[in-house]
C-alpha cells in the first residue's frame, strides 16, 4: 500500500499540470474573453463618467485609463438637469408597477393553478399569449388611448400602462410556481375550517415566498428599463424617467455631451444592478422560468 | 369546522358558518360574499377577473384599434377615413419601407445566430467547476439587466467617428491601419446593432441554456466517455439533444423580441445611416408619431403581425409539448 501511494500522487501531479494547461486554454481563456466583451461597456461608461472633457476628446493619450477623475459631470447631470426628477419618476413607476403587478398577478397565477374552473385553462393560454405581443405593436394605438383616458404626459400613465406587460409574465411565472408547490397544506387548513382565501393567503402565499420575489424584480427591473412607453407616452421633462430623460435632455441633434450622459447611464444602471446583485438566484431562478416553464 | 370559522370572521357572531350560509340575512352582505368566494370556480374568477379585464382594455383593445387605423388614413391633426387595405397595400410601393423590412430580417437573423453561438458557448463555459463561478455567473447578467438604451449609449460612445476606442484599440494593436467607420457605414452600422442587440441577449440564453445543461444526468457523459466518445461527440450526441426542447423555447422567445426590437436601433443609430439600420418598430415610431401619419404608422408595425402570430403558435405548442403549459 505504501509503496503503491507516491506512484499514484505523481501520476495525478503530472495529470493536474496538464489538466491545468488544458483548462487554461480551453476554459479560462474563453471565459476572459467573453466577460471583457460582456463587461466592457460598463468600464467604458464608468471612465467616460470620472474623465474631464479635456481627456475625453484628447486622441493622443491613452483612452482606456483617467489620468485626472473628476466628478463634474455627475455635478452637471444633478444640478443642470432634472436628474433627480427622473430618477424619483423611475423609482415611483417601477415600485407602483410591480406592487399592482404582483397584487393582481400572484392571486390570479394561483387560480390558474390550485381552483378548477370552466375556461381556466383557455385563460391561462390567452393570458400567455399577451406576453408574447410586443410593445412595438401597441405603442401607436395606446398613445390614443391615454389620450382618452387624460393620461398623457404623467407618470400615473406609465404606471396604469406598465401591467400590460407585467400582468402576463407574473401570471404565469406564478402560475407555474404554484404547481410545484405541494396542495396538501392547504387541504389541511381546509379541513381544519379555514376559508379558500385564507387557505392561499395563509399557507400557498408563504410557500411561494421565494416565487414571489423572482417576479417581483422581474417585474421592477421591466418597469426600470422599459423605454418606448415611456418615450412617447410623455412630452414634459419634468415626467420623464431615467432611460428617456438621459437619452433625450443630453443629445443635441448631433452633438452629445458624452461626460453626463455617461454619468446618467451609470446612475440609471447602478439602482438595477445593485437590487440585481441581491437577488441572483431568485432572479437567475425567474428567468429560467419564465423562458422554460414559461 | 365552527370554531376555526369564528376565527376568521371575527367573534361577533356567535352562530358560526353553518348558520350563517344558512341565513345570510344574519350575518350580512360580507358573510354573503365570503361564503360565495369559498367556491371553488367563483373564487377562481373573481381571482383572474382583474388580469383578463386589464388585459382586454390595454391590450387586447388597442391591438383591435391598432387594426381599425391600419385600415384608415388617420393623421395626427386629422381624424381619418376608412380607405380599407390602400395604407397597408401603399406601403409597398414605398422604398423605404421595402427596404426596412429587408433590415429587418437580416437584422433578426444575423442578431439570433450570434447571440445563439455566443449564449451556447457561455452557458458551456459556465457549466463548468471552477472557482468565482457564482461572481461570474452574476456579472455575465448585467448586459440584461442594465436598461439597454442605457448601454446602447455606451455602445455608441465605443463606436463614434472620432473617438471610438473599439478603433483605437483596433489600430494599437495593428489589426487596423485607420479606424474602421462603425456607425456611419451602412453595411458596418448594421452590423454593429446587430452585434449589440446580441450582447444583451447572451446572457438570456446563457443562462437558460445552462438550466437546460444541468438537467442532463452526469452518468450520460460517463457512459459516453467511457464508449470513447471525444467532447465534440459529447455535444453532438449528448448535450445538444437533450437541451433542443429548451433551446427551441429560448430562440423563438428571441427571434419574437430581435424581430420587434426598438431599444438598440433607436439608442445607436436611430435608423441611419441612410436608413440602413431601421427596423419596423423604429421606422413605425418614425413614420406614426414624428411624421404624424398614424395611420401609416401603425400600418407598418401591424406588418410585423404574420410572422409573430406563427411564432406565437409555434411556441404555444412547444411548450404544451414541454410540459409547461
Amino acid at each position: 500500500m505504501s509503496a503503491v501511494a507516491p506512484t499514484a500522487t505523481s501520476t495525478t501531479r503530472m495529470a493536474g499540470s496538464g489538466r491545468l494547461v488544458d483548462r487554461a486554454i480551453s476554459l479560462y481563456l474563453p471565459l476572459l474573453v467573453v466577460l471583457v466583451f460582456l463587461l466592457a461597456p460598463f468600464y467604458w461608461m464608468t471612465i467616460t463618467s470620472l474623465k474631464p472633457d479635456s481627456e475625453l476628446y484628447n486622441g493622443a493619450i491613452s483612452p482606456l485609463v483617467v489620468y485626472a477623475p473628476t466628478l463634474d459631470h455627475f455635478a452637471y447631470l444633478w444640478t443642470k438637469t432634472d436628474f433627480i426628477v427622473w430618477a424619483w419618476n423611475t423609482m415611483f413607476v417601477s415600485l407602483a408597477s410591480t406592487a399592482i403587478s404582483l397584487f393582481f398577478g400572484v392571486p390570479a397565477g394561483y387560480a390558474l393553478a390550485r381552483l378548477r374552473f370552466r375556461g381556466a385553462d383557455t385563460l391561462s393560454l390567452g393570458i400567455f399569449s399577451t406576453y408574447l405581443i410586443p410593445t412595438t405593436l401597441l405603442f401607436i394605438p395606446m398613445v390614443q388611448v391615454m389620450k382618452t383616458l387624460d393620461l398623457l404626459d404623467t407618470v400615473v400613465g406609465l404606471v396604469v400602462v406598465y401591467p400590460t406587460f407585467l400582468l402576463p409574465f407574473t401570471t404565469w411565472l406564478m402560475s407555474g410556481y404554484f404547481k410545484t408547490i405541494p396542495g396538501e397544506l392547504e387541504e389541511c387548513a381546509r379541513i381544519d375550517g379555514a376559508s379558500r382565501i385564507v387557505a392561499m393567503l395563509r399557507i400557498a402565499f408563504p410557500l411561494a415566498a421565494p416565487g414571489i420575489v423572482s417576479a417581483g424584480i422581474f417585474c421592477f427591473t421591466l418597469s426600470w428599463n422599459e423605454f418606448i412607453y415611456a418615450l412617447t407616452l410623455i412630452t414634459a421633462s419634468t415626467e420623464r424617467t431615467i432611460p428617456v430623460g438621459v437619452l433625450v435632455q443630453l443629445t443635441r441633434a448631433d452633438f452629445y455631451f458624452w461626460g453626463p450622459l455617461m454619468a446618467g447611464a451609470l446612475c440609471g444602471s447602478v439602482p438595477v444592478a445593485l437590487i440585481y446583485s441581491f437577488f441572483v438566484d431568485q432572479y437567475a431562478a425567474g428567468l429560467t422560468a419564465g423562458a422554460v416553464k414559461g | 369546522m365552527q370554531s376555526a370559522r369564528a376565527d376568521v370572521d371575527g367573534p361577533s357572531r356567535g352562530g358560526g358558518a353553518a348558520v350563517a350560509v344558512a341565513r345570510p340575512h344574519t350575518g350580512g352582505p360580507l358573510q354573503a360574499l365570503s361564503a360565495a368566494l369559498d367556491h371553488e370556480a367563483t373564487l377562481g374568477y373573481v381571482l383572474v377577473a382583474p388580469v383578463v379585464l386589464i388585459l382586454l382594455g390595454l391590450v387586447a383593445y388597442p391591438l383591435l384599434y391598432a387594426i381599425q387605423l391600419s385600415l384608415m388614413d388617420k393623421t395626427i391633426g386629422g381624424d381619418g377615413k376608412f380607405v380599407g387595405l390602400q395604407t397597408i397595400v401603399g406601403l409597398w410601393d414605398s422604398n423605404l419601407y421595402r427596404q426596412t423590412l429587408r433590415n429587418t430580417l437580416v437584422f433578426t437573423a444575423g442578431a439570433t445566430i450570434l447571440k445563439l453561438v455566443m449564449g451556447l458557448g457561455v452557458a458551456l463555459l459556465i457549466n463548468e467547476q471552477f472557482p468565482g463561478r457564482k461572481l461570474v455567473r452574476a456579472a455575465i447578467l448585467l448586459p440584461w439587466i442594465v436598461p439597454t438604451v442605457l448601454s446602447g449609449m455606451a455602445w455608441q460612445w465605443m463606436f463614434t467617428p472620432n473617438f471610438s476606442v473599439v478603433n483605437w484599440i483596433l489600430v494599437h494593436l495593428g489589426i487596423v491601419k485607420v479606424g474602421l467607420p462603425w456607425l456611419t457605414d451602412p453595411n458596418l452600422a448594421l452590423f454593429c446593432v446587430m452585434l449589440v442587440n446580441a450582447w444583451r441577449a447572451v446572457p438570456f440564453f446563457g443562462i437558460t441554456l445552462l438550466a437546460g445543461l444541468q438537467t442532463i444526468p452526469a452518468e450520460l457523459y460517463e457512459a459516453s466517455s467511457i464508449d470513447g466518445a471525444g467532447r465534440w461527440h459529447r455535444f453532438q450526441y449528448v448535450t445538444f439533444p437533450l437541451i433542443t426542447p429548451i433551446l427551441t423555447i429560448t430562440l423563438v422567445l428571441s427571434i419574437i423580441w430581435t424581430f420587434s426590437d426598438f431599444q438598440v436601433v433607436y439608442s445607436l443609430t436611430k435608423g441611419g445611416p441612410l436608413n440602413s439600420t431601421h427596423v419596423l418598430a423604429t421606422l413605425s415610431y418614425q413614420v406614426g408619431l414624428q411624421t404624424g401619419k398614424i395611420s401609416e404608422g401603425v400600418a407598418i408595425s401591424l406588418t410585423m403581425l404574420p410572422l409573430l402570430l406563427v411564432l406565437v403558435v409555434f411556441q404555444l405548442r412547444q411548450l404544451r409539448r414541454s410540459g409547461g403549459a
